[in-house]
């Protein structure tokens, strides 16, 4: 039997590999790939604990299945987002980024 | 060593070295795939822990809708053989080490709680007709305000894609 803390372990270096992207990625689709690996990570962490501390319920679960399905709506719009900037100025690097259009 | 014990080492390992591997790579394709390699690792998790529904939604919408969004906008955005954009040698450690100090306050903190975890768990698999139920009911379980609740972002979200990436 394996302890619910390696689970967990497992998920924090997942999650923090997800912010050292979010901190020193230039890009703005690495910076979304860093987020999914954030949104993975708790999602890994929220099935865990509902196994290992409430086997009776199943928050947890529905939890995480939620999750799962805001990640894709918000993955979506992001990408939607990138596309329109890349169409307006040819690149898709967040230092090039540094005008509104109003 | 069990099965288990060697399945759980097998994939603990393949995730962190997958996840280091999206966030350290220079090429913006092998990050994509190495994002795709970690969420198969998590739904390997998810069927570790008995979670069969939960792991093949994981692999269905992650690996399956997400994966393959993130490679057609980045074939749409990005030349041949663009690689990352230097990175400024105080920003690189800046980030490390706060990626660091946070992981070891982490690590730190879970070994040292003692959880009221349940030892001896058998593995099973939960019931789908339980989820289906549980899902659709308004009862004191039910899920119902949260699923309607998505169906209406996922519309929005539909909608609100095909308005900001629509030629104008």
């Amino acid at each position: 039997m394996i302890h619910m803390e390696y689970y967990l372990i497992v998920s924090a270096i997942m999650f923090f590999a997800g912010i050292y992207g979010f901190f020193t990625r230039r890009t703005t689709l690495t910076i979304l790939i860093s987020i999914e690996l954030i949104l993975n990570a708790t999602d890994i962490n929220f099935a865990v604990f509902n196994r290992f501390l409430f086997p009776g319920s199943m928050e947890g679960y529905f939890f995480a299945l939620f999750s799962i399905a805001i990640s894709a709506a918000e993955t979506a719009v992001a990408i939607a987002i990138m596309i329109n900037i890349y169409r307006n100025i040819r690149s898709i690097e967040v230092n090039k980024l540094d005008e509104m259009k109003w | 060593m069990t099965l288990e014990t060697v399945v759980f080492y097998f994939l603990a390992v393949f995730i962190a070295v997958c996840s280091i591997l999206t966030v350290t790579t220079n090429r913006i394709m092998r990050s994509a795939t190495c994002l795709l390699l970690v969420l198969f690792g998590t739904a390997g998790i998810y069927f570790l822990l008995g979670y069969t529904f939960l792991g093949s939604v994981q692999i269905m919408v992650y690996a399956g809708g997400i994966v393959v969004l993130y490679v057609f906008s980045i074939l749409l955005t990005s030349g041949k053989g663009d690689l990352a954009p230097g990175l400024k040698r105080d920003k690189f450690l800046a980030g490390l080490a706060a990626a660091i100090a946070g992981a070891g306050l982490m690590v730190f903190i879970t070994m040292k709680h003692k959880f009221l975890a349940t030892t001896e768990l058998l593995p099973t698999e939960i019931n789908i007709k339980l989820i289906g139920q549980q899902m659709l009911s308004g009862d004191k379980f039910g899920y119902l305000l949260p699923f309607e609740a998505v169906s209406i972002l996922l519309l929005a979200c539909m909608v609100g894609g095909i308005l900001i990436a629509r030629k104008r």
